[in-house]
């Protein structure tokens, strides 16, 4: 099965960014597909390359490069969402790229579930 | 990339295919962003020629509550985009019977034309849906 996420939570602040990326895992893990995350709302922030949290954490960041680098996931950024917040091609970390809002709604319309994470 | 589909080209995988999607609002106008963002996907979406529908449910129906008055917190009122939504073709626009009844407000309290709906009918009519985008 074919799956999108959409990320609506900043890292850190909130436990959505930390249960999207498990599902994205385990979905991979059982052998289904996760072809887009969409980061919208403060999930902006997901992408930002200049996140630096203590050693004895996880780089939320980080490991989204890392899913996308192993898995081909196309880690989508709202382009009105981080503009808003400061989030632009010059601070997004390997992986993320900037696009429209129509990112999401195809992942809707292409995928066989989308699933949202956040409040 | 075109900006009425929000950075997407059509593409045959896209096209033809009509889905319906369902966008539910459950929070306040003002407080947080997600109302405003929220209208901003709902837009996007009326390019794509899906079948969408809002609905609105708990703190979500002061989104469409008429005599919105923002200037005392520094804010846009974009209470009038909803009234556009008929322009593109969003008409189905359903509204929790419960919710409206927990704040004290009737449809006369609406600015835009809805169906209201109790919690057993929302329910049947999520399940209809494709595509659920909760805000």
């Amino acid at each position: 099965m074919k799956f999108g996420i959409l990320v609506n939570e900043g890292p850190y602040n909130h436990q959505a960014t930390d249960s999207a990326y498990q599902f994205a895992k385990a979905a991979i893990e059982k052998g289904h597909q996760v072809p887009r995350v969409f980061f919208y709302h403060d999930g902006v922030y997901n992408s930002t390359r200049l996140t630096e949290p203590p050693q004895d954490d996880r780089h939320i960041v980080n490991r989204w490069s890392k899913l996308a680098e192993e898995h081909k996931v196309d880690l989508v950024v709202c382009v009105a969402a981080g503009l808003r917040r400061g989030i632009k091609d010059e601070v997004l970390a390997p992986g993320f790229r900037i696009s429209g809002l129509g990112q999401l709604v195809e992942a809707g319309i292409q995928y066989d579930r989308l699933v949202t994470f956040g409040d | 990339m075109s900006d009425v589909t929000g950075g997407i080209d059509m593409d045959d995988e896209t096209e033809g295919v009509v889905k319906k999607f369902m966008f539910l609002n459950r929070k306040a106008p003002y407080g947080t962003i997600y109302a405003l963002e929220a209208l901003e996907v709902v837009l996007i979406s009326a390019a794509f020629d899906q079948d969408v529908s809002l609905a609105f449910v708990d703190d979500g129906v002061y989104q469409i509550v008429k005599g919105q008055h923002t200037k005392g917190i520094d804010q846009k009122n974009f209470s009038p985009t909803y009234r556009a939504l008929e322009g593109y073709d969003i008409e189905k626009l359903y509204v929790e019977k419960e919710s409206l009844e927990a704040r004290g407000l009737t449809e006369e309290d609406l600015l835009v034309d809805v169906q209201v709906v109790d919690s057993a009918a929302m329910a049947n009519l999520m399940a209809e849906q494709d595509v659920v985008i909760s805000f």
